[in-house]
């Protein structure tokens, strides 16, 4: 049963969790909010852990501000280092541990979770995913004055990562079981400029084959590829990929699918509860970027205060923190998408545009100097989701 | 003149250059800019903005 005098509870503190803090204060001075994290509860921007060190940033200088902070600011609750560890949703309580606590609205807003790499070889504590603040301030403290990162994928984030790690004075070599950069978000020679760029400022990549173990090397270690080529390193960042965190609200019997399924109020299967960010699929969607994240805030915000709001995707571009070889990329839809694309290059400066038979414009990939021309396409292009 | 960094996306905007591309003309003061502005990058709002020195 709903209880309308019970607070509306946001499981996550990431930007999904104080974002909709934020918009739902804005219409609500009074509702009482609590934020349930499993975390320290910090308030960060994720995107901002991809240029670190070429802005002489540490974990606590990318921290905005501390959760007592932010629950002063926002009036609200914020538990730190709490995990939910079950939802009923018939009786619209969460559980942690032992102790239950009443909702009268639950938003998951507990993200994505890195993909773990299965790797051989006894040398797992020197394998880091970056997918959070304090993942971010643990690898700080291990690889700070060290020099070589082996990087394991070569999507956006292993390719941000090497980029500002490289201006960090690290030496970074990635390893990725594929044939380009960006396998899944960039057409080839898009791919290739990239490569190219980051190879500029002394990237070495290894595309194809696979780590299949990491051992310990003094204080180091030495990965061996599946070709068997081996690479020595200081310390290994596996950026092979994220995924919806969904088993929690499997669990409570919540519709999943690659993420928590939402309709475009947000709502999920059940009543009263609501998702955004990185753990939802919004009709179908799983965006794991910031834009249809703040869409989603501002709208869901309305909704809990009692106007239901749909949300929608205008042209949500994603730019890429390269600046070795900059990239904005507006991946055509997946699945139905026929069309072919259309490529212009000068050197590391691509265009690439997707077109359908009819000629319009579906989807664009730009790096180097034509990102320039991201403006003009965005007119062109259609809302993911209008 | 002076510019101004999204906190989220690291976006800049440059009071100089404006942001033609979101109806804002070069020379444009941050305060001057509307409140319901909206990171290009990002889409947080005009709160989530500091400015930097570059």
């Amino acid at each position: 049963m709903s209880n309308s005098t019970a607070p509306i509870v946001i499981i996550g503190s990431g930007l999904a969790g104080y974002n909709l803090a934020k918009e739902l204060r804005k219409l609500d001075a009074e509702q009482s909010l609590l934020m349930i994290t499993g975390d320290d509860g910090r308030s960060y921007s994720k995107p901002m852990l991809s240029t670190g060190y070429g802005k002489g940033k540490t974990a606590d200088e990318l921290a905005m501000n501390t959760a007592a902070g932010m629950a002063d600011q926002l009036n609200m609750t914020v538990r730190t280092n709490t995990r939910v560890t079950a939802i009923d949703v018939a009786a619209h309580t969460v559980s942690i541990n032992d102790e239950t606590v009443e909702y009268s609205k639950l938003v998951l807003a507990w993200g994505a979770e890195a993909v773990g790499p299965r790797i051989e070889g006894g040398a797992e504590d020197r394998v880091f995913s970056i997918n959070d603040l304090e993942d971010y301030a643990a690898f700080r403290a291990v690889a700070d004055g060290k020099k070589r990162v082996l990087i394991m994928g070569a999507g956006l984030i292993g390719c941000e990562f090497a980029n500002d790690m490289t201006a960090g004075g690290f030496e970074c070599e990635i390893v990725a079981p594929c044939d380009q950069t960006f396998p899944t978000l960039l057409p080839a020679p898009a791919a290739s400029a990239v490569q190219a760029g980051l190879e500029g400022i002394g990237v070495k990549f290894h595309l194809g084959p696979l780590v299949s173990r990491i051992e310990r090397d003094g204080e180091g270690v030495i990965a061996t590829l599946d070709n068997g080529d081996t690479i020595q390193a200081d310390v290994v960042v596996s950026a092979i990929g994220l995924r919806p965190r969904t088993q929690l609200a499997a669990d409570a019997g919540i519709k999943v699918n690659h993420g928590i399924v939402a309709d475009r109020l947000l709502q999920t299967s059940a009543e009263d509860v609501y998702t955004l960010g990185d753990c939802a699929e919004v009709e179908g969607r799983v965006l794991l970027y910031v834009l249809p994240l703040m869409a989603s805030a501002r709208a869901l915000a309305k909704t809990l205060t009692g106007t239901p709001t749909e949300v929608s995707y205008g042209v949500m571009p994603v730019s890429v923190k390269t600046p070795a070889c900059p990239v904005v990329v507006s991946p055509p839809p997946a699945g139905d998408a026929a069309g072919r694309w259309i490529v212009e290059q000068e050197g590391n400066d691509v265009q690439a545009e997707f077109r359908n038979e009819a000629g319009d414009l579906l989807g664009y990939a730009l790096t180097g100097a034509k990102v320039a021309n991201k403006v003009a396409l965005n007119k062109e292009l259609p809302a993911i989701m209008p | 003149m002076k510019k101004w960094e999204c906190v989220v996306c690291g976006w800049i905007y440059d009071e100089e250059a404006g942001a033609p591309e979101e109806g804002i003309p070069p020379g444009t003061r941050w305060e001057d800019v509307p409140d319901d502005f909206i990171c290009p990058d990002c889409g947080v709002g005009k709160e989530d903005f500091e400015m930097v020195e570059i």
